[in-house]
C-alpha cells in the first residue's frame, strides 16, 4: 500500500494540473458548453488582441517579472560573494525563517503603508526634512511604470532566493574552493564568483525560475502594488474572469494562455542568458584576473541587505502601528494614541476568515505532511530512486503561471459539483503547500543516517516501530519546520483561495487583498497584520517545541 | 546456536561482490571477516541482518540454529548489530536507549527498569539511565551500545569494525568487554574489521577476503 503513495501523490497533484490546463485551452479556443461555446474558433483571441492595453499589460509584465527577479538574484549573489564564511552570512540566516513566513499580500500591504506618499517615510520625514505638511501628490504605489511592484517582489523574493543559496552553499563545499582560489591570490569576491557562483548556480536554477514564474504572473501583489490602467497580464486576466458579462471567459481564458505562452518564452530567454553567460564566464575565469580585495562589494551588499531586510520588518510593524492607531494625521511620525478599538470593532468580522484560514491551512498542511511522509517512507522502504523528473515534477505547479490552470481546475471542480467547498480549496492548496513541504523534508529525511534505521530493527523494532519512535523523533525540527512552511505558504495564497473557493470561501489573504482597494489603513492593517502573524506563530512554535522537548538532549540541538 | 551461511553470492549489476560457499560459526565463538575496504564486508553484513539495499542481489541462506532466516524481515531475524559508530539514540535517555533494546515482552515496567539498572550496574555504568547520551565519554557509550543490542536477546552478534572509533588504550578494555559476554551468552559472533590486533584479540577463525575485482576500486 505504501508503494503506491508515490502514485496517489503524481495523481492528487497532476489531475487538477492536467484537467485545469485542458479546461483553459479550450474555452481560449471557444469551447465551454454551459455558456454555449460548442464551436472550435480563433474568436476568443481576436476578442484578446482588441483588449485595450493588452500590449502595454504584456510589456508590463514582462518589464516587471524580469526586473525583479535580475534584481533580487544580484542582490543574493552580491551578498554571497560578500560575505562568505563571515558570521554575518549565519546571522542573516537566522533572520530569513519569519522574513519567508510573511505572506505576499500583507508584506505588499505593509511596503504599501511605508512607501505611499503619506506613509511611514514620508511621515518620518516630515516636515523637518521635506517641508510637507500634507502628502505630495506622487504616485510611489500603483505608479504606471510598475516600480512599486519590483520593489515590493524584490522585497519578497530576496529572502527566498537567499535561503536556497544558503543551502545550496552547504552542498558545493564553498569554504574549501574559496580557501584553493585564496591560495593561488584569488580576491575573495573575484574568488568567489570564480569558483562557487559556477558550482552554486545549478542549485539555484530552479528555484530562479520559480521566482522568474511568480514574478510574471503573481496577482495579489500586483492588484495591491502594481498599476492600474492597464494592470499587469494576470490581472487584466482576474478582471475579465471576475466581470460580471460571462461571456469575458472567452478572451480571458485566452489570456491566461497567452500568460503560459508569456512565462514558457520568458524561461527560455533565461535559459538563453545561462548559455550566454557561461561562455562568458568561462572565458573570464580563463583569463585569470585575481580581482582586488572586494572592499567596495563587501561594503555595499550587506548594507543593501540589511537595508532590504530592514524594509521587511519596518512593512511589519507599520501593518500593527495602524491596527492599533488612533487618530494620525499626515506629518505626525507616530500615532496621537493608541487603542484597541479597531481591533473590538473587528474581531466578528475578522474571526470568520481567520478561522477559515487555520482550517484550510492546517487541513492542506497535515494532507501534504502525510503525502510526503508516505512517499519518503516508501522511498526507502522500497528502495525507490526518484530521478530529476520526479524532482521537475514537484515543481511544476511553482513554474506554471497560477491562473494559466486554476480558472480550468474551477470547471472541473463545478463539475465534479465541489467548487465553493472547503474540500475543493484544500485539495488545491495542497499543489502548492505540497512541493514546498516536500522539498523543505526530504533533503533532512534523505540525509539521516540509514545506520539508526538498520540498527532499530536489529534490536526488533518493525517498520513503523523505526518510523514513529526513530525517525520521526530525531527528525522532528525539520519536519515541523516542514509543517510551518506549509502553512505559511498555505496562509498565503490568493488565487488558488479564490478560484477554488468560488467567491464563497474567505479568507484573511483574499479579504486583505479586497480591502486594500481602499479600506481604512486601521482596518487593513488589522487583517494584513493577523495574516502575517498566523505563519509567524506557527514558526515559532516549530522552533520552541523541539527546543523544549529536548532540553535535556545535548545531540538533539541544531548543529 | 549456531549460525551458518551457505552458498551465498551478492551481485550488483551482474558483478558478483561477495561469495561465501560455507560459513559456520559455533555458539560463544567469534568469526572475523578481513579484508580491505571495498571488499564487500559490509555488504555481508548489511545481507546477514536484511538490510541489504534492493540495489543487490542475492542468493544463499543463513540459517540460525538450523532455521532459516533469509526470508525474514530484519526486526524478526533477532540478529543484533553493532557499529562503528554506537548510534545511540540522541532523542533518549540512555536507561530509554535501553528500554528500546528489551524486549516489549517483559511486561511489567519495574522488572524493566529493574533489567536495565541490573545491566548498567555490571557494566560499571550505575546510576547512568538517566543521563543524556551526549554527555557520556566515548567508552561509556560504546558500552551503552553494546548492553542496548544484548538487552535485545540476539540469537547472533555482528559486529561492523567496532573499535574502530576507539582510542587505543580504550580498545583493549573494550574488545574484553565484548568477547567475554559473546562467550558468556554462548551465541556465535561475526565480526568485520581491517584491524589485525581485533582479530587476534577474538581468538576465532579468521577469513580473509579480497577485493571482487583487482581493479575495481
Amino acid at each position: 500500500m505504501l508503494k503506491a503513495a508515490p502514485w496517489l501523490t503524481a495523481g492528487l497533484f497532476l489531475g487538477p494540473i492536467a484537467a485545469g490546463l485542458a479546461g483553459t485551452l479550450l474555452p481560449a479556443f471557444g469551447w465551454l458548453p454551459a455558456l454555449g461555446g460548442t464551436t472550435l474558433s480563433l474568436e476568443p483571441w481576436r476578442a484578446l488582441l482588441d483588449a485595450p492595453g493588452l500590449g502595454r499589460a504584456v510589456l508590463l509584465t514582462l518589464g516587471t517579472g524580469f526586473a525583479a527577479t535580475i534584481l533580487s538574484f544580484l542582490l543574493v549573489i552580491a551578498f554571497c560573494a560578500a560575505t562568505q564564511g563571515s558570521p554575518l552570512a549565519r546571522r542573516a540566516q537566522a533572520a530569513l525563517a519569519p522574513l519567508l513566513a510573511t505572506p505576499h499580500a500583507a508584506l505588499a500591504i505593509g511596503f504599501a503603508f511605508l512607501v505611499a506618499p503619506s506613509g511611514w517615510i514620508a511621515r518620518a520625514l516630515s516636515p523637518w526634512a521635506t517641508g510637507w505638511d500634507r502628502p505630495p501628490d506622487w504616485a510611489t504605489v500603483n505608479d504606471p511604470w510598475g516600480i512599486a511592484l519590483v520593489a515590493g517582489l524584490t522585497l519578497k523574493e530576496v529572502p527566498y532566493l537567499l535561503l536556497m543559496a544558503f543551502a545550496g552553499l552547504g552542498q558545493v563545499r564553498a569554504a574549501e574552493g574559496m580557501r584553493a582560489a585564496a591560495a593561488l591570490g584569488y580576491g575573495p569576491v573575484t574568488g568567489w564568483l570564480k569558483v562557487v557562483l559556477p558550482q552554486l548556480y545549478p542549485q539555484l536554477r530552479l528555484p530562479l525560475y520559480a521566482v522568474l514564474v511568480f514574478s510574471l504572473s503573481v496577482v495579489d501583489v500586483a492588484l495591491i502594488l502594481g498599476p492600474g490602467a492597464p494592470p499587469t497580464l494576470s490581472a487584466l486576466v482576474l478582471r475579465w474572469f471576475a466581470d460580471r458579462e460571462l461571456t469575458m471567459w472567452f478572451p480571458a481564458a485566452a489570456g491566461a494562455l497567452l500568460l503560459l505562452l508569456v512565462v514558457l518564452g520568458a524561461i527560455l530567454l533565461w535559459r538563453l542568458g545561462e548559455r550566454v553567460a557561461a561562455v562568458l564566464g568561462r572565458r573570464w575565469i580563463a583569463a585569470g584576473g585575481r580581482g582586488g580585495g572586494g572592499v567596495v562589494l563587501g561594503l555595499a551588499a550587506p548594507a543593501l541587505m540589511g537595508l532590504l531586510l530592514a524594509a521587511n520588518a519596518a512593512a511589519l510593524i507599520v501593518l500593527l502601528v495602524w491596527s492599533f492607531a488612533g487618530p494620525w494625521r499626515f506629518p505626525e511620525a507616530l500615532p496621537a494614541a493608541f487603542t484597541l478599538a479597531t481591533w473590538q470593532a473587528q474581531v466578528p468580522a475578522i474571526a470568520v476568515p481567520a478561522t477559515a484560514t487555520l482550517a484550510v491551512a492546517l487541513a492542506a498542511t497535515g494532507l501534504a505532511l502525510l503525502l510526503t511522509l508516505a512517499c519518503l517512507e516508501a522511498e526507502q522502504r522500497h528502495g525507490l530512486r526518484p530521478g530529476r523528473r520526479a524532482l521537475l515534477l514537484i515543481w511544476l505547479p511553482l513554474l506554471l503561471p497560477q491562473i494559466a490552470f486554476l480558472f480550468g481546475w474551477q470547471v472541473a471542480l463545478v463539475r465534479l459539483d465541489l467548487d465553493g467547498t472547503m474540500g475543493a480549496v484544500v485539495w488545491t492548496h495542497l499543489l502548492f503547500v505540497l512541493p514546498y513541504v516536500f522539498l523543505s523534508l526530504a533533503d533532512p529525511w534523505r540525509a539521516l543516517d540509514p545506520r539508526y534505521a538498520r540498527g532499530a530493527a536489529a534490536l526488533g523494532a518493525g517498520p513503523w516501530r523505526v518510523f514513529l519512535t526513530v525517525k520521526c523523533r530525531l527528525l522532528l525540527r525539520p519536519l515541523l519546520v516542514a509543517a510551518a512552511v506549509g502553512f505559511a505558504v498555505s496562509v498565503g495564497l490568493y488565487l488558488p483561495t479564490l478560484f477554488a473557493g468560488a467567491g464563497r470561501i474567505a479568507t484573511l489573504t483574499t479579504e486583505a487583498v479586497t480591502l486594500a482597494a481602499g479600506a481604512d489603513r486601521r482596518i487593513l492593517g488589522a487583517y494584513a497584520a493577523l495574516q502575517a502573524l498566523m505563519p509567524l506563530a506557527a514558526y515559532a512554535l516549530a522552533v520552541a517545541l523541539p527546543t523544549w522537548l529536548h532540553r535535556d538532549r545535548r545531540g538533539m540541538r541544531p548543529a | 546456536m549456531s549460525l551458518v551461511i551457505e552458498e551465498l553470492e551478492i551481485t550488483l549489476a551482474e558483478r558478483s561482490l561477495v561469495a561465501v560457499s560455507r560459513l559456520a560459526v559455533a555458539p560463544g565463538e567469534v568469526v572475523t571477516v578481513m579484508g580491505p575496504s571495498g571488499s564487500g564486508k559490509s555488504t555481508l553484513l548489511a545481507w546477514l541482518s536484511g538490510a541489504l539495499d534492493p540495489a543487490f542481489r542475492a542468493r544463499g541462506r543463513v540459517t540460525l540454529d538450523g532455521k532459516d532466516v533469509s526470508a525474514l524481515p530484519p526486526h524478526r531475524r533477532r540478529i543484533g548489530l553493532l557499529f562503528q559508530d554506537d548510534l545511540l539514540f540522541p532523542h533518549l535517555s540512555v536507561a530509554g536507549n535501553l528500554a528500546f533494546g528489551l524486549p516489549a515482552s517483559l511486561r511489567d515496567r519495574r522488572a524493566r527498569e529493574a533489567r536495565i539498572a541490573a545491566a548498567l550496574e555490571e557494566a560499571e555504568l550505575g546510576g547512568f539511565g538517566p543521563r543524556d547520551p551526549a554527555t557520556l565519554s566515548g567508552g561509556q557509550r560504546a558500552r551503552v551500545a553494546l548492553l542496548r543490542t544484548l538487552l535485545a536477546e540476539p540469537r547472533a552478534l555482528l559486529l561492523d569494525e567496532p573499535f574502530g572509533k576507539l582510542d587505543v588504550a580504550l580498545r583493549g578494555r573494550m574488545r574484553e568487554f565484548v568477547f567475554e559476554r559473546v562467550l558468556r551468552l554462548g551465541i556465535p559472533a561475526l565480526m568485520v574489521t581491517h584491524d589485525p590486533a581485533d582479530a587476534e584479540a577474538a581468538a576465532g577463525p579468521v577469513l580473509h577476503v579480497a577485493p571482487a575485482t583487482p581493479d575495481g576500486g
